[in-house]
């Protein structure tokens, strides 16, 4: 064994110095020999059919390079999962901000003017804004009902269930859509060459995405195209998909032009053109007994997946199974729908529709609280899983978990009760209005259902001449720290210093495809594999007569140099197989929906300032069981990320649309939380174990987007007594709130006779 | 405005270099120091002064270069984040980040660095609402705050205990004469 263990210790990160330094090369810092500029000419309206398309005089159109969908090889869609989205719209446009046709130019400032030189006549047809509007089939915009994707999951008999009920509780819960706003904005840069074909650099999560996606629309082999990750400023989810997208303009104009081709948009396309969070709408009815036990539940979850299917199939199947929350349901009936409408297709953003089912789940279970007359804490006790019982796919919770011991660590941690109590003997007394709130929640990590085997992720390890080895995967870096962490895992499972590990860039010409980095999956799903290809590298080595068991880390460097002399190439791979006894049902939605949950208990403290009608968060305690961690203060950093972009989703994060477009795509008026908005975010972490992580490790990534907008909505309604069941809760919607409620307030007060 | 006799002569010291060159006089100065000078480290965020990923130090003053036309900057002293460290010897805000996790995507980095090292030379030992109030224009959509706050907060003591040490030496060769 290490007598220094590396997992668990907070080691210097791989990525770091480059960072802090501005010597890290994002897209739009590297510039090719004889590069020219690429720009796109979108759609103005939601949907019709294109008519003509005109160029002003005074433009020399000849300098330019254009592509029109004409111009395509392959097929003309942005290959996903239904391929249904065209790379350049032909003929009909679907949403607003729609790409037509692309320009380039060796002078990026004058690409603006040519763009609104260029006019092109619709004739307008119409078009669907709402889940309303779209699940109402008055106009048919998608397929044959609007509707992506549906899911039903029961368990029991719920129909046989409501008679038994003291109580019924009914509520409905929206949540708005959400842009990713990482600071650096989507851009790549292609190359093309008849004997090479594409080369592909780009701020993306998920190169082997591009890969599939640039064969397809280019007809090339899988040889001919090739995708490296460029350091990458954040994504969140927002460069899962859409860099597929803009990889396959640039592609189109680099084969036209036969230049290489950057495109990076400015801030305000890329809010209004790329994906965002699915605005969503949850429905719940729930029987309970008198003491607030739950006997059963319906839970109707749709989410608006915009104008083409992309992954809106995939967010919805995360949020349906994690719509009814950690707690024990006898019986339940969840469906779920996507619809769609003619805005630009929602996307992948952390916590990828759980943070929409599990807002209505949190501020329902609040609901049930109030109407039973018992407390939210007491209404989580009396409901929360235990292990052994199963979850609503029907999971047995083998994992030794105390979610009540989590509950009460948690309020001992906020000092919840003495809190609770004194805010609301002080809040009569001021305009200051004080609140605590609470959410109890779960996070399913790495690929849902079957999704992880027919993924078959492989990743590699190399033994390289110099003694040292390099981790091959095409999971990539953009700020949590995925080079560091898998580092760790080899050099730890090779007793190896940390320094002694090296790890690939993303290039699909070097790394296997180990997935997409998505899902909370990469320390947990990716990082076992590399665990299992570090086991494959030593025990080649010892079964060789090249190295004794109990070896030093000089003894691996000289018998590894010594492989590679006598034996050429030393790569060891590992590939995801399924772990047995996993069962899951495609068809019904039944069985192990994830290998391993992480669970949480998130409490927030809140001021509602009546004079501004604003709300600042004073105080918030974040505590989650994650397995083990393996890199503290990445960790940590994880969660307070997190928590900070779940504020935002709660209290700021507004997207004013219009007829299908988003018309606030500015930092100025699209608010996000700066320092001074936030409190410091108190971060406690349990660590059970987990026998399908490496080293005990779970997911973590999307965890903390679940549960602060609940927690502090249940805050809100805390400190004003008033329902807020929409977010984001902005001042005005607060301000309005109390204006219907002392409206209503007077109107009884005058019905019965009282001045 | 593509016609270079619109040009002009522009001086300014970026990192302690004296540069001269030729630009149209409402460039923005982000687009010079990137495209001109090669000096990737300033970042373009937003375009509109929000992100304060471009920050530079403008004569000890910050600014989002994405606001400066290049013109009010002849003569002036630009220091970027590539002007903190010292060959190998990285800056103690640096290190400070480095250690905290105070960088994660790192593409704020560069700007917020910059603001910190502003917030410092005005008040050497903020208080923890102090450094959220002065880096309050800088957006980082990765960490919360919270670590950076903290590696700006342990900077601070780490400069503070190097100039008290530094004023012990002093102390103690006026006391050898």
């Amino acid at each position: 064994m290490n007598v220094n263990p590396i997992v668990g210790v907070s080691v210097p990160r791989k990525e770091g110095r480059d960072k802090v330094t501005g010597r890290a090369q994002y897209i739009d810092d590297i510039t090719l020999p004889g590069m020219i500029y690429g720009a796109t000419v979108r759609s103005s309206i939601p949907r019709g059919k294109i008519r003509k398309t005109s160029f002003a005089p005074d433009i020399a159109w000849d300098e330019f390079v254009i592509v029109w969908a004409k111009d395509i090889p392959g097929k003309n869609c942005v290959a996903l999962i239904a391929d249904d989205q065209p790379c350049l719209a032909e003929g009909v446009v679907n949403h607003p901000e729609e790409p037509i046709l692309l320009l380039a130019h060796p002078n990026r400032h004058i690409l603006h003017k040519a763009i609104s030189a260029i006019e092109i006549e619709y004739d307008p047809m119409p078009a669907l804004f709402t889940i309303e509007e779209s699940e109402r089939l008055t106009e048919i915009i998608w397929g044959k009902d609007n509707t992506f994707k549906t899911y039903l999951v029961e368990k029991g008999n719920v129909d046989e269930t409501w008679a038994k009920a003291d109580y019924i509780v009914e509520g409905e819960y929206t949540t708005g859509a959400q842009e990713q706003l990482y600071i650096e904005n989507n851009g790549v840069i292609a190359v093309f060459d008849l004997e090479q074909g594409i080369t592909l650099w780009g701020s993306l999560q998920c190169p082997y995405y591009v890969h599939k996606a640039l064969m397809k629309l280019c007809n090339l082999p899988e040889n001919k195209v090739r995708v490296v990750q460029t350091e990458t400023g954040g994504a969140f989810g927002g460069k899962e998909d859409y860099p597929s997208m803009i990889a396959g303009h640039a592609a189109l104009l680099a084969m036209k032009s036969g230049k290489p081709v950057k495109i990076v948009y400015d801030r305000m396309e890329d809010m209004v053109v790329t994906t965002k969070r699915h605005p969503s709408r949850t429905r719940h009815r729930t029987a309970v007994t008198r003491e607030g036990k739950i006997l059963c539940g319906e839970i109707d979850f749709a989410v608006d997946g915009g104008a083409y299917a992309t992954l809106s199939s995939v967010v919805l199947s995360r949020g349906t199974i994690h719509a009814g929350g950690p707690y024990y349901w006898p019986s339940i009936r969840i469906s779920a729908k996507a619809l769609a409408t003619n805005a630009p297709p929602h996307g992948a953003f952390r916590g990828f529709g759980a943070p929409q089912s599990l807002f209505a789940m949190e501020r329902h279970m609040d609901r049930i609280a109030a109407v039973v007359g018992i407390s939210p804490v007491e209404v989580r006790r009396r409901n929360l899983l235990k292990a052994g019982q199963t979850t609503a796919t029907e999971q047995v919770i083998h994992e030794p978990i105390d979610l009540n011991q989590l509950l009460e660590r948690g309020l001992a941690l906020s000092d919840y009760s003495a809190k609770k109590k004194r805010f609301q003997k002080e809040n009569s007394s001021t305009i200051r209005k004080k609140g605590i709130g609470i959410a109890t929640f779960l996070h399913g990590a790495g690929f849902t259902g079957s999704g992880e085997r027919y993924l078959a992720s492989v990743v590699g390890i190399e033994g390289r001449a110099d003694g040292r080895v390099r981790v091959l995967v095409s999971s990539t870096e953009f700020g949590q720290g995925t080079k560091t962490v898998l580092c760790q895992i080899a050099a730890e499972e090779l007793r190896l210093p940390y320094e002694a590990v090296e790890i690939a860039q993303p290039d699909t010409e070097q790394v296997p495809n180990s997935g997409p980095t998505v899902a909370s999956r990469t320390v947990m799903v990716v990082g076992k594999l590399v665990q299992s290809a570090a086991l494959g590298i030593r025990e080649t080595l010892v079964n060789a007569g090249f190295l004794r068991k109990g070896y030093s880390p000089e003894e691996f460097s000289e018998a590894c140099s010594r492989y590679v002399a006598e034996r050429g190439e030393f790569k060891s791979w590992a590939r995801y197989e399924a772990p047995p006894g996993i069962f899951w049902d495609d068809e019904n939605y039944r069985g192990e929906a994830y290998a391993a949950y992480a669970w949480a208990v998130y409490i927030a403290e809140v001021t509602v300032d009546l004079a501004t009608y604003a709300v600042s968060v004073d105080d918030f305690v974040a505590l989650q069981e994650v397995g083990k961690v393996l890199h503290p203060i990445l960790a940590r950093g994880q969660i307070t990320g997190g928590v900070a972009q779940g504020i935002g989703f709660a209290l700021y994060e507004k997207v004013i649309w219009q007829r299908g477009r988003m018309q606030n795509g500015q930092m100025t008026n699209y608010i996000m939380p700066t320092s001074a908005d936030l409190p410091p975010i108190r971060v406690y972490f349990e660590e059970l174990g987990n026998v399908h992580g490496a080293f005990g490790a779970k997911g973590i990534g999307e965890l903390p987007m679940d549960g602060p907008a609940p927690a502090i909505v249940n805050a809100i309604e805390d400190a004003l007594g008033l329902r807020f069941d929409s977010i984001p809760v902005l001042p005005e919607d607060i301000f309005q709130t109390l204006a219907a409620d002392s409206r209503s307030q007077s109107a009884s007060l005058a019905s019965q006779g009282v001045r | 405005m593509s016609d270079p006799r619109r040009q002009c002569e522009v001086s300014l010291i970026v990192n302690g270099e004296s540069r001269k060159l030729r630009a149209y006089p409402m460039e923005r100065l982000l687009d010079v120091l990137r495209q001109q000078l090669g000096i990737i480290g300033v970042k373009e965020g937003c375009g509109e002064g929000e992100c304060g990923s471009c920050s530079v130090l403008m004569d000890g003053v910050l600014v989002n270069s994405c606001l400066v036309p290049i013109l009010q900057a002849d003569r002036a002293n630009v220091v970027t984040i590539e002007g903190l460290a010292e060959g190998l010897q990285l800056h103690t805000l640096q290190q400070a980040f480095l250690e905290c996790g105070g960088a994660q995507c790192g593409f704020c980095t560069p700007g917020i660095i910059m603001a910190a090292c502003y917030l410092l030379n005005k008040k050497p030992l903020p208080t923890l609402d102090g450094i959220r109030e002065g880096l309050s224009g800088n957006l980082c959509r990765c960490t919360g705050y919270t670590q950076i706050c903290e590696a700006v907060s342990e900077a601070a003591i780490r400069e503070n205990a190097k100039r008290e040490n530094a004023g012990r030496m002093n102390v103690g060769s006026v006391n050898e004469r």
